[in-house]
């Protein structure tokens, strides 16, 4: 198979160019970045047989984000059921496809979940910032064009690799997709100290509903209020899924555009895998903060990490 | 300074080292920054200094949190101040003027100074930068005069200048792009703070001293300065 290239041929609201994400530039003042639902991410790049953290596209909602194939091209979607159609013919994700030369894949909206990854064979062409490909509005860093905006129409999407070894997803991949109600793990720590004893029991032992006020930064959560003795605080580092609770007492979950400092007291942060199941919640999801240790999350988060080795 | 270590994340470790706010504590914080990167070597992802902590994000496929925890109590045990006097002074050229400056009246009259007053007490410090964040390359300098202090502005900005100066209660920083932001802008430099930053090279860092020094609008032009009006832009 030749190198072909991809037209967007229309731009939904928001498809961004993700790889894993930026690291060792936190004391830059430099966020994170990187695909928020990595382990969606992982799945497209393993189902291509690519290196594991290619540069991807993060398609957001869908939006009817429309991309016309210039050649034959096989590519893999994970993650969310964005009600993908090649010209007009339902298009199932969790699998390799290919899409021939005149076809135009579109991206409608979400039936479940939130974020879909395509990827391509090799991982997507996009020059490196920092050591990543991450596209970060905020900043305006990354992207196709080093300007930290997501696809415009119009824009050409070109990849790494000529062939591919298509894969097929096993039937317990697990991907992270949100049920009637989500279990979020959470290790608990920083200012958790700080909170009161009905606070922390309200944490743990009532739903939290996502809100609307959710994006690449933080997504919030709405409830009944917690509530810190915490009276200012000096801003210090924070981590990816730290859970915040600014005055108003409704937790912010920091995911990966976050600033990488912040003031507000935190109870905790989510594990990686709890982001990546937030990442793909719908606003008016329920979910359920359930605390766990920082070694039994690392016992998880290694065995996830094993499936794709 | 009092060590204490608190988990932060599933992989990431709070180093806490003192509990207010002074210039004082950057030697300490230096010289942990330095002995947390040798400590953790190539198991360390990410680790980000602030004005009383360091955050260590660490790699747990290399090392286990109990690992981790040790490591980090081991690295910091016979802990000595760094030597303050390998911070960099940068001196920044600001151009004060109540166009791309609209807090400069108030903030002057706050204080009960006089505009040039101001600007002059505003030059007349060597700035401690105590950390980077926010925004790539923006950092967080003090510690201004107390009678310059100056609160938020209770509603922020939807868009603050790229280069645009400001104070915060006794904090004053650079925006090194164009993002919202609540703080009293006195004036604006042409120093491409975000385009240090974007190659890894930002042009201070923690521990350093800033001070900045008034030019003339034609000064501000020669170097590139964009005079459009900060109000304009909202």
């Amino acid at each position: 198979m030749s190198q072909g290239s991809i037209t967007v041929k229309q731009a939904g609201p928001l498809a961004l160019i993700q790889d894993a994400g930026r690291f060792g530039v936190g004391h830059l003042g430099v966020t994170q970045s990187g695909a928020a639902d990595w382990i969606s991410f992982r799945w497209a790049n393993w189902l291509l047989g690519n290196p594991i953290n290619s540069a991807a596209l993060e398609i957001v909602m869908g939006g009817n984000l429309t991309l016309e194939a210039g050649s034959d091209v096989c590519l893999a979607l994970a993650g969310a059921d964005l009600d993908a159609r090649i010209d007009g013919e339902p298009l199932a994700p969790n699998a390799c496809f290919t899409l021939k030369a005149g076809q135009c894949l579109t991206f409608r909206q979400p039936r479940a979940g939130l974020r879909a990854y395509l990827a391509f064979p090799g991982g997507l062409q996009a020059p490196e910032v920092l050591g990543s490909r991450a596209c970060t509005a905020r900043e305006m860093i990354g992207g196709l064009h080093e300007d930290g905006k997501p696809l415009q129409t119009g824009d050409q999407l070109s990849w790494q690799g000529d062939t591919s070894s298509p894969r097929r997803m096993p039937d317990n991949a697990g991907l992270p997709m949100p049920q009637k109600r989500c279990h979020l793990p959470l290790v608990l720590g920083s200012q958790i100290a700080h909170f009161t004893g009905r606070s922390l029991y309200q944490a743990f032992n009532q739903p939290w509903t996502v809100d609307q006020r959710a994006d690449r930064m933080g997504i919030r959560l709405t409830g009944q209020a917690l509530d810190s003795k915490l009276e200012g605080m000096i801003s210090e580092g924070i981590p990816l899924g730290a859970v915040q609770i600014p005055p108003d007492g409704q937790p912010i979950v920091l995911m990966n555009d976050r600033q990488t400092i912040g003031g507000y007291p935190r109870i905790g942060a989510l594990t990686p895998s709890a982001c990546a199941l937030l990442s793909q919640c719908l606003p008016g999801t329920e979910v359920r903060l359930h605390p766990v240790s920082a070694t039994q999350a690392q016992v998880t988060h290694r065995r996830q990490l094993a499936v794709w080795e | 300074m009092k060590l204490r270590l608190e988990t932060a994340a599933m992989d990431a470790l709070t180093v806490r080292l003192f509990d207010v706010i002074d210039e004082r504590n950057m030697a300490w914080i230096m010289a942990a920054d330095t002995a947390l990167r040798h400590a953790f070597g190539d198991a360390l992802i990410d680790l980000v200094p602030s004005y009383t902590t360091l955050l260590i994000h660490y790699d747990c496929r290399a090392m286990a949190f109990v690992e981790a925890t040790s490591l980090a109590r081991d690295a910091l045990k016979d802990l000595q101040p760094a030597d303050t006097q390998n911070g960099q002074l940068h001196e920044i050229p600001v151009w004060y003027d109540e166009s791309v400056g609209p807090e400069l009246p108030q903030v002057a009259k706050r204080a009960g100074l006089s505009v040039e007053q101001l600007i002059e007490r505003h030059c007349g410090h060597d700035y401690c930068v105590f950390a980077l964040g926010f925004a790539p390359g923006y950092g967080f300098m003090g510690l201004v005069d107390e009678d310059l202090a100056t609160p938020r502005l209770k509603t922020p900005r939807r868009r603050v200048a790229a280069g645009s100066v400001g104070i915060a209660d006794r904090q004053t920083a650079i925006y090194p792009l164009l993002s919202p932001g609540g703080w009293n802008i006195l004036g604006r430099t042409a120093v491409p703070l975000f385009e240090y930053a974007r190659r890894g090279e930002p042009l201070f860092r923690p521990g350093d001293k800033v001070r900045f020094m008034s030019i003339s609008k034609a000064e501000f032009e020669a170097a590139g300065g964009d005079t459009t009006p900060l109000e304009e832009r909202a």
